[in-house]
């Protein structure tokens, strides 16, 4: 009788403790978000919207804290960040465009290795923006183009390793004469120069182009001319659901060219749009965490992004974009980090060539 | 406009909003008195908590919590010589040295009348100013901020004394020390010895420490008496403080215009509006002797301009969204999370936001300034307890402002590197407050140059803006020149005290001469664009050397102090050490065990306390430090010990 209820016992105890190692539960622990820029920033408010969205989606209701390690253009902690072990899924990263653009650029400062975050990718949340153009420059239209490229335009930049690449490419490509103005020190900072008419073409990231638009375009101050488009998992463009109405930039090149927009610039393009736009913002676990944790942590941000209470929210930081989680993260990161051989090969000389960037 | 000034003025008094903020006055008042803590600190803290909060609750407790700080902040700077925050390092130049004389509760009664007056006329001017904010905001193109620039460095003038020569080579100093890391321009690495953590350069609040609150602490770590002069206490000049301000109104009153001005314009930030009001100070008396050494006039000024720049600061964040300094970035991002978009709607349809705004900046200086005169008193008695007693909680704290930058032990190490550096400046009698004011205007003369060149090209110099700046510098440099100040105490002694004291400040000067070659050479490689502002300096300041060395033996003797003894050396080394002992043990064990280990040996061997009494202090400041670090999510600086084996928080 001992024998055998012990037994039952032993066996109860063996297959509870086996349930719930096999299912993971968060109870009274912490979270440790890193994030790698400094508080206020755009992936400060980001990951200070996802947060407690986490925390009540996470099984066992974890407290999610946000850790701010800024410094080296975010690099030194994401190269922390890649150092660690696999662990037990408390700690993630949430990284921008510009902890990929030296990634992608092969900065020898950098640890890290995107392609070691295809299976432990959790969350994309993408991003866009679009150009405009003062009616100084004579531009009213489409049909000004072949006039707008003899004029000389003056924008202001970040720099050109910052996200003003994008824009950098596309003006290339299209034939325009940009004179790129260096140290502008966020992109409020280039629609000042703008309104003061510095300069007579500005972008302006998603958000902030709807004020844009509410202002400047409807008192006839800000000609629109294109948005950047949002790159697709399968490498298509296609247009900013948040500027549903503007077409997006290969459209406009085609429109103005009669021709589709190719070769290793377009694909450099491509490339940069993908990591610094349409998947500017993802959140990893570190390498090697196993399968059932990043499942954990998938299911918790697809049941975020289909709730009720994220659809109607107007966190300007998230927009119209669909957020990507589950298993097509992967895809889109697989997307975004392989850019071909020739279009950054392109790209290095473009801007050792105009810009002096050293390799 | 009335009508929306006062729906919003009943609005702060219904339902739960005044208690808000009530709150948020009475936290930015603790953030404030903590050195170094400021508003970025202070919004990181708040923001996770307003997260679904009402709007104009939210909004009140942000703003309470920020207007008072410049308030609350001169208490360290005055009666520690700590800089509260890098918009109150101007106070510590004149309201340190009142403290010591003995009249700390003048000058805090000075200052903070001073910032009632200023935030009162920040608040004022938001009110007036915000419906027709914007042309005057695109009237400030980069050529008028350019020229802004131009007129804070023409300030070093004055602020360098009699010693001139010494005022140009420490204003080259830091200016060269703010081109370290990423050129504006072009990206490019600048002079950052091959590290990884200069990449960002070195932030103005470790600057601030460094100049100030390091060589002071040295300076009391070495005569171990309390700050305050014994027989003379805090003073009892409270009334006194309120009359000096009255006597100045018109300094208090120009100042608060100077910050809201610079408020206003993105890209200057609070530190530029401190320095520039207590330029002015300087350069409009008529006896400037006393400067330096325990002005008034050196207190009021620059706490009335930040005060002011606060309301200034609120209208290119809440019209524009574009942040005027690191704290209204994060108050920024807090306005997004509780759903209030920045924009023309500010003066629109959400007009009444913006008044939630003045009203509770209004409110919370006039609170504030009460609360500030109802606490001085008991905490200022600290300024006359020895020193050994008040070292561990003075040091702790100044680290742990430090380390606010990048959260690890590279802060600290910056901090004691730079800290030497400004305390030699101090003993060999430099003027510090040129080196400072170097390091903050150097970024707005370079970025705003090259881009008001590549923008308008030569012909900015046309610009009306432009001109009208250029009659100001020059009406301030005359003013300035009539009378110098006197920086320098400068004792009549004519034989040298030893042999010693001249070698090490030839090294000193040796150091000095080697850095900027070394940014010669760096800069030269460099292109054009990213390398031509450090170039210029460096090479103008290099060849300026070269000339006193070699050229002129008159002006080298200048830049040597004579009253300075080897004895003083040694005794200046090893309090030296005492600050540099933590550093060194957070590298081996991490930040809480060497402040463990430290606090017991500055109060064993600097203090005669009894062993409960040094574990109380301990134990006070222990919680003070652990309980900022929780409420901010904070790991502390890991050293060695903490790479090897993992050790739970706080202490791995």
């Amino acid at each position: 009788m001992f024998k055998k209820t012990a037994i039952i016992f032993l066996a109860f105890i063996y297959f509870t403790t086996n349930l719930f190692a096999a299912e993971v539960d968060f109870k009274g622990k912490t979270v440790k978000w890193m994030v790698p820029f400094a508080v206020g920033g755009g992936s400060d408010k980001w990951a200070r919207y996802y947060g407690p969205l986490l925390s009540q989606n996470l099984p066992g209701k974890p407290n999610v804290i946000i850790e701010n390690c800024p410094g080296g253009g975010s690099i030194t902690c994401t190269n922390q960040f890649a150092a660690l072990p696999a662990g037990d899924g408390l700690t993630i990263l949430g990284d921008s465009g510009s902890t990929k653009f030296p990634f992608l650029l092969e900065d020898p400062r950098v640890k890290y290795n995107y392609n070691d975050w295809l299976k432990t990718v959790v969350l994309v949340s993408p991003t866009g923006g679009s150009t405009y153009v003062s009616p100084s420059t004579g531009y009213k239209t489409t049909a000004d183009f072949q006039k707008l490229k003899t004029v000389e335009l003056k924008f202001g930049s970040q720099g050109a390793t910052s996200l003003d690449l994008i824009p950098m490419i596309a003006y290339e490509i299209l034939g325009l004469k940009v004179k790129h103005v260096f140290g502008m020190t966020g992109r409020g900072d280039g629609r000042l120069a703008f309104e003061r008419g510095d300069a007579n073409l500005d972008y302006q990231t998603s958000s902030a182009y709807l004020k844009v638009e509410e202002t400047l375009v409807k008192e006839g101050k800000a000609i629109p001319m294109f948005s950047w488009g949002i790159v697709n998992p399968d490498g298509s463009i296609s247009r900013d659901p948040t500027f549903p109405k503007l077409p997006h930039f290969a459209e406009y090149y085609e429109q103005v060219y009669k021709k589709k927009p190719s070769g290793p610039a377009f694909d450099a393009y491509k490339a940069f749009l993908g990591s610094g736009f349409s998947a500017q913002k993802m959140v990893f676990l570190p390498k090697g965490t196993s399968p059932e944790i990043v499942k954990v942590y998938r299911d918790a941000f697809t049941k975020i992004i289909n709730s009720p209470e994220h659809k109607a929210s107007d966190n300007d930081e998230i927009g119209k974009y669909l957020q990507i989680s589950g298993n097509n993260s992967e895809a889109v990161l697989k997307n975004t980090i392989n850019a071909n051989p020739a279009a950054k090969a392109w790209l290095k000389k473009y801007l050792s060539d105009n810009y002096q960037v050293k390799f | 406009m009335i009508d929306a000034l006062i729906s919003s003025l009943s609005l702060i008094f219904s339902g739960p909003h005044f208690l808000y903020l009530l709150f948020g006055v009475a936290f930015g008042i603790v953030i404030g008195v903590l050195p170094a803590l400021g508003g970025i600190a202070g919004f990181s803290i708040l923001i996770p908590f307003i997260y679904g909060m009402d709007k104009v609750s939210a909004l009140a407790m942000l703003i309470g919590m920020t207007a008072v700080i410049p308030t609350a902040d001169t208490l360290s700077s005055v009666l520690m010589g700590i800089p509260g925050g890098s918009s109150s390092q101007a106070t510590v130049v004149d309201g340190f040295p009142l403290t010591k004389k003995g009249q700390a509760a003048r000058a805090l009664s000075a200052s903070y009348i001073a910032s009632l007056v200023g935030g009162i006329f920040g608040a004022l001017f938001l009110t007036a100013i915000v419906i027709i904010a914007k042309p005057l905001i695109l009237f400030f193109g980069s050529a008028e901020l350019f020229m802004l620039g131009i007129l804070g460095i023409s300030m070093v003038g004055v602020l360098s004394g009699s010693g001139m020569a010494k005022g140009i080579l420490a204003c080259g100093a830091g200016v060269l020390l703010s081109t370290m890391g990423t050129a504006p321009a072009t990206g490019e690495l600048r002079s950052t010895f091959g590290s990884f953590y200069l990449y960002d350069g070195i932030k103005i609040a470790i600057i601030g420490l460094s100049a100030f609150a390091i060589p002071e602490i040295c300076d009391l770590l070495r005569s171990n008496a309390a700050i305050a002069q014994k027989e003379a206490g805090i003073g009892r000049g409270w009334f006194r403080g309120v009359l000096d301000v009255v006597e100045h109104k018109w300094l208090v009153l120009r100042s608060s215009v100077i910050g809201v001005i610079i408020g206003l314009l993105p890209g200057l930030g609070g530190s530029a509006s401190n320095w520039i009001s207590y330029g002015h100070a300087v350069q409009t008396a008529k006896d400037k002797s006393k400067f330096g050494k325990g002005d008034i006039r050196g207190v009021v000024g620059p706490e009335a301009a930040n005060n002011a720049n606060e309301g200034g600061g609120l209208i290119p964040t809440l019209l524009f969204g574009i942040p005027g300094s690191g704290s209204m970035a994060v108050f920024l991002g807090g306005l997004t999370l509780i759903g209030i978009q920045p924009g023309p709607n500010m003066v629109g349809k959400d007009l009444y936001l913006t008044y939630v705004c003045v009203w509770s900046l209004a409110i919370a200086n006039v609170v504030a300034t009460g609360a500030m005169f109802f606490i001085s008193k008991p905490i200022s008695r600290l300024a006359t307890i020895p020193f050994g007693l008040m070292a561990p909680f003075m040091i702790m704290i100044i680290y742990f402002a430090a380390f606010q930058s990048t959260f690890t032990n590279n802060d600290l190490y910056t901090l004691i590197v730079l800290g030497g550096f400004c305390t030699l400046l101090k003993y060999f009698n430099w003027p510090r407050p040129a080196f400072i004011v170097g390091f903050v205007i150097s970024d707005t003369i370079e970025r705003y140059f090259y881009q008001t060149l590549q923008f308008n090209g030569w012909s900015f110099l046309h610009k009306p803006g432009v001109i009208l700046l250029a009659i100001i510098i020059l009406i301030s440099i005359y003013f300035g020149n009539k009378k110098a100040s006197d920086f320098q105490i400068r004792k009549k002694a004519t034989q040298l005290k030893s042999i010693f004291s001249y070698n090490v400040q030839y090294i000193f000067l040796g150091l000095i001469y080697f850095y900027f070659l070394y940014v010669v050479i760096d800069s030269a490689s460099l292109t054009y664009l990213g390398g031509i502002w450090p170039l210029a300096i460096s090479a103008s300041m290099f060849m300026f050397m070269t000339y006193i060395i070699f050229f002129n033996k008159r002006m080298l003797s200048d830049l040597i102090y004579i009253n300075y003894s080897k004895n003083e050396g040694r005794d200046f080394l090893i309090s030296f050490l005492w600050l540099a002992l933590p550093i060194a043990l957070s590298a081996v064990f991490g930040f809480l065990i060497s402040m463990i280990v430290t606090f017991y040996a500055i109060l064993k061997y600097k203090t005669r306390a009894s062993f409960l009494k040094m574990n109380l202090i301990i134990i006070g400041c222990l919680s003070l430090l652990l309980g900022l670090a929780y409420s901010m999510n904070l790991s502390l600086p890991r050293g060695l010990l903490q790479s090897i084996i993992k050790l739970p928080w706080p202490f791995g």
